[in-house]
């Protein structure tokens, strides 16, 4: 009957994070178009365009190999797998033990990975642009990311988010110098690696400013579909993060029940909202930098992540 | 005590294979005769060592072989088992793979004897019990592996590489000899047993670290010594190269940890921060030079010292937690670096086999002139895309698995007392983040700009999959880089003899843990799982493909490129390796290579073509090597005056060193 539950729980969660994230996307663009005095797109707008692309022909280039048909998929998938190995409404459910940080940030790692290999597939120069920008970027973030890890695994003694967000709301974390360079280092990260402004634009169709946009020029229908819905999912996944890890209030725990769960789901809800509009609010705040500024912005992160772990090698109390 | 036998009966074997090579070398049949006898006898040894691995007692031997009435000692033990499974599995890929790849051969006669007897020359080394043994099968190693880099030796750019390596492999070896020297003490101690029962002063201890360090350090490729290897491991075959990237290094890793931890026995804590400074810039500038090459081969080589380093740095900290008395947390930094070892044997043999199949076929190294073969050779761009992901530390493949370890050791860290460790493990777990983002990048741009993209020259346009042997090798080396991240538990549970016997712990038994997944030290601190993500992962592909074709839509329809409306028919427009490493060059490239751009504008009106001209410089050949290169020039030039004088004087000075010699004896008494 546990093993029943769990894996409902594990499968609420699978779907949630599945569901929500075009909605995320929707309510982010929404929210900057109303600061912006604009209408805006309703918020439901993402899911009828991934219908809409779902449903039409996919146009592929003439010389497309294998690798570009295969990657939208794969892509997705493991997005997919890491946004739903991040704690969202409960912790510990029964698969969350599957990866820790580390490997949920891998898991990212390959998506990239397979995403940047696709932008050079057809052997166009948009797609060389972007793939070239987008690893660029990543060799960068990810270190900055994987300090970011450290400075929590350290203070929380696991690399298990679910171990690490229960620790976050139990009282013995109080107010942490390390937490809080862990905290900007990890907006900084999440900004980059979503392809926020002022790192690229997910709305340009300014050739030269783009690096995601530029890698998956090639892709239309069904591919595209998927790929924006991984796009969505990451953005979901790194708001999830950032929930779990920095506000973990109203988290359920391991085997709670019914209504605690439902608490869990709406604060969730809630705090999804809540970083949305921090979002939208920051994107309408700062301008978008040049691209070789951008390894300055996340050196930044990198050093920020590096001076909590640090702080922590130094004093487990910092 | 079998195993020891079967190993040594498989060396004699590969010894008379490389005998009877030279007479036969020039018919038609021999390669299939020399590789399918190494075949044999690599996997006969590799069973033995495997046979081995369960049993905890390590088996002697003497041979009458060697310095007359010492004769040759030899010893398995399970640190040299699971080092033999390394080479002869290596070994036996290579064979394999050679068995279709060596056929394309210009010159079998200068690779066909040298090969067996490198390999079995690796064996030997990893069995050796005593100094000389030791050394000798070392020196043996090297110049086999030496006339095997030369074999093509009519391309000035290999002489010139096999130059430099002997220089380098003599170096070292003069390094360990030394080391032995210091080791063996005053009643010449020679054999490992003595060694290893010997009390050593803190003096001795650490002069001899610094020369293993050097001398096994200039086999492996540690950053500064590793200007030799980019030159000499393309230069030679690719079923060699393979060899010599994936498993003379890990020949040299051996060595290491049996210097450290079982001669020596343990160091101190600066010590191993030396170590673990010199494994981090390492693996950083080993992928950065890796990232601006344009030889597949070389690229390949370069980032093997990336690899290298990444061992260093988990022996770095096992060799911290080991002069703390932290054993536990020094069997797991061990388990990460010999499982290191193991994946990188794997993955790195495999591509060299991959760049070997795009040699043979297109005849190109130069990626710039490659471009499309994922159309032209699937199979070998299947193979080669694996063995890229694994390399790149992406999960669910091996590579991951390991470094994923290493992570998990430094995060044992802070527990260390001594803050010289305090302040750069941190810093090394960074540099080592910083090389396994680097590593995905050069392998985007390694097999995105070799198989993916349009041909940029005929000969890629022409090119067609290898034969079934090299595609047999490679797609074995493939499966087991998947089984091994997939199952990283197994591997682990095997490596525990060795880390026990190194380090008297060992990580918990892996294979009792629920569903297969890996905890190295508690379930609330730490656990993955590579089955259950590669599970996951393949099922939600699956289902998102099912739903897709089966309820949305499944048309397809083919179509010129879009490239924003404006393609661009000529294949020189896409983005070339030098291109795509541009934006890391930029940010990395003004400190580490002293990156300098020039363009070159004609004005307007002016037919001449724009140039963009860029300069790199290898800093450690600028400050290290020609300076010292120029120094012994300088010397020798001095010491020529000696050559021609005349009898008398000569004469002269014979005096003059007697009288000064027993000066110095008379004092000196």
């Amino acid at each position: 009957m546990a093993l029943i539950a769990g894996l409902l729980a594990q499968g609420l969660q699978m779907a949630l994070v599945l569901l929500l994230a075009p909605l995320l996307t929707g309510f982010v663009r929404k929210i900057r178009a109303r600061l912006q005095r604009r209408l805006g797109p309703p918020v439901l707008q993402p899911y009828r365009d991934l219908y809409r692309l779902l449903r039409k022909e996919a146009v592929l280039a003439e010389n497309a190999s294998w690798l570009f048909r295969v990657t939208p998929y794969l892509v997705f998938a493991v997005t997919w797998v890491a946004a739903s190995l991040v704690p969202t409404f409960a912790s510990g459910l029964i698969f969350s033990w599957t990866a820790d940080l580390i490997a949920i940030i891998a898991l990212l790692g390959s998506a990239r990975f397979f995403l940047a290999l696709a932008g050079l597939d057809i052997g166009t120069s948009f797609g060389g642009i972007g793939s070239s920008r987008e690893v660029m970027i990543a060799s960068v973030a990810e270190p900055a990311m994987l300090l970011i890890v450290f400075s929590l695994a350290l203070v929380a003694g696991s690399t298990q988010l679910s171990n690490v967000a229960e620790f976050m709301a139990s009282p013995e974390v109080g107010l942490r110098v390390s937490l809080g360079l862990a905290l900007i280092a990890l907006i900084m990260v999440g900004i980059a690696e979503n392809g926020r402004i002022p790192i690229d634009n997910p709305a340009t169709h300014l050739e030269l400013t783009m690096v995601h946009e530029a890698m998956v020029l090639e892709y239309s229908g069904r591919h595209l579909a998927m790929i924006e819905l991984a796009a969505s999912m990451k953005l979901l996944l790194y708001l999830s993060l950032l929930a779990c890890l920095f506000v973990p209030w109203g988290l359920a725990t391991e085997g709670a029940s019914i209504s605690a769960y439902a608490v869990g789901l709406s604060s969730y809800i809630g705090k999804l909202a809540g970083g949305g509009v921090l979002l939208a609010i920051f994107e309408l705040a700062v301008a978008k930098m040049r691209v070789f500024r951008v390894p300055e912005f996340l050196g930044a992160a990198l050093m920020l992540g590096l001076l909590g772990t640090l702080l922590l090698f130094l004093s487990r109390g910092l | 005590m079998y195993p020891v036998i079967v190993i040594l009966w498989s060396v004699a074997a590969l010894f008379c294979t490389a005998v009877l090579a030279v007479g036969i070398a020039r018919r038609p049949t021999a390669s299939t005769i020399v590789y399918g006898t190494s075949l044999v006898a690599a996997s006969i040894a590799l069973a033995a060592a495997f046979a081995h691995f369960g049993d905890a007692s390590p088996a002697s031997l003497a041979l009458p072989l060697g310095l007359p009435w010492l004769g040759a000692h030899f010893r398995l033990d399970a640190l040299s088992a699971l080092f033999l499974a390394v080479v002869n599995l290596g070994g036996a890929g290579a064979s394999l793979y050679a068995l279709g790849y060596g056929a394309h051969e210009p010159l079998p006669g200068r690779v066909l004897p040298f090969f067996p007897a490198f390999l079995g020359g690796m064996n030997l080394v990893v069995l050796a019990d005593d100094a000389f043994t030791f050394l000798l099968c070392w020196e043996f190693m090297s110049l086999t592996s030496w006339a095997l880099v030369m074999a093509h030796h009519r391309i000035a750019q290999n002489r010139q590489a096999g130059y430099v390596y002997l220089v380098m492999a003599g170096f070292g070896t003069l390094a360990l000899l030394l080391a032995f020297g210091m080791l063996a003490g005053n009643d010449g101690a020679y054999g490992f047993a003595a060694m290893r029962q010997s009390v050593h002063t803190p003096l001795v201890n650490t002069l001899v670290l610094a020369l293993v360090l050097i001398g096994v350090g200039s086999k492996a490729g540690i950053v500064p010594l590793h200007a030799w290897l980019p030159l000499a491991h393309p230069a030679a075959p690719s079923h060699v190269s393979a060899l010599m990237s994936g498993v003379m290094t890990k020949v040299a890793v051996y060595a290491f940890i049996r210097f450290a931890f079982d001669l020596l026995g343990g160091s101190d804590w600066w010590q191993s921060m030396t170590v673990l400074v010199f494994g981090g810039a390492t693996a950083v500038l080993g992928v950065l030079y890796a990232l601006m090459q344009h030889d597949l081969k070389r690229l390949l080589a370069y980032h093997t010292v990336e690899n290298i380093g990444i061992i260093y740095i988990g022996l770095g900290l096992a060799l911290a937690f080991q002069a703390n008395g932290m054993n536990a947390a020094a069997a797991l930094a061990l388990t990460a670096a010999l499982f290191h070892v193991i994946n990188h044997s794997l993955f790195k043999s495999l591509l060299f086999f991959g760049a070997g199949a795009v040699l043979t076929s297109t005849g190109e190294r130069d990626m710039e002139r490659l471009g499309g073969l994922i159309r032209r050779m699937p199979y070998t761009s299947f193979a080669f895309l694996v063995g890229c992901v694994a390399i790149s530390a992406l999960p669910p493949l091996n590579g991951f698995a390991s470094e994923w370890l290493t992570f998990q050791a430094i995060l044992q860290s802070p527990e260390l007392p001594q803050w010289g460790l305090k302040l750069i493990v941190p810093a090394v777990g960074g540099v080592l983040a910083l090389s396994a983002a680097l590593a995905a990048a050069c392998f985007v741009k390694a097999f995105g700009i070799t198989f993916l993209g349009r041909p940029r020259s005929p000969a890629a346009e022409e090119a067609c999959d290898v034969d079934r042997f090299s595609l047999t090798a490679m797609f074995g080396l493939a499966g087991l880089c998947l089984l091994a991240g997939i199952l990283p538990g197994v591997v682990i549970d095997a490596l525990a003899p060795a880390t026990l016997s190194m380090v008297g712990e060992r990580m918990p038994e892996q294979i009792g843990v629920a569903w297969l997944s890996i905890v190295p030290v508690a379930e609330s601190r730490s656990s993955y799982n590579g089955l259950l993500v590669f599970l996951f992962v393949a099922f939600s592909a699956s289902l998102a493909v099912f739903v897709i074709h089966r309820f949305a839509s499944r048309e397809l329809r083919r179509a010129p490129a879009w490239d924003c409306g404006f393609p661009e028919p000529s294949t020189r427009t896409q983005y070339t390796a030098g291109g795509f490493a541009q934006p890391i060059r930029r940010v990395f490239g003004t400190l580490v290579f002293q990156s300098s751009e020039r363009i070159e504008m004609p004005p307007p009106g002016d037919l001449r073509p724009a140039r963009l001209q860029v300069q790199l410089r290898d800093l450690i050949w600028d400050v290290l090597y020609m300076p010292l290169a120029g120094f012994v020039n300088a010397a020798a030039s001095w010491l020529d005056r000696f050559q021609f004088l005349t009898i008398r004087r000569y004469l002269g000075l014979v005096f003059l060193t007697l009288v000064s010699l027993l000066m110095m004896l008379a004092v000196w008494l």
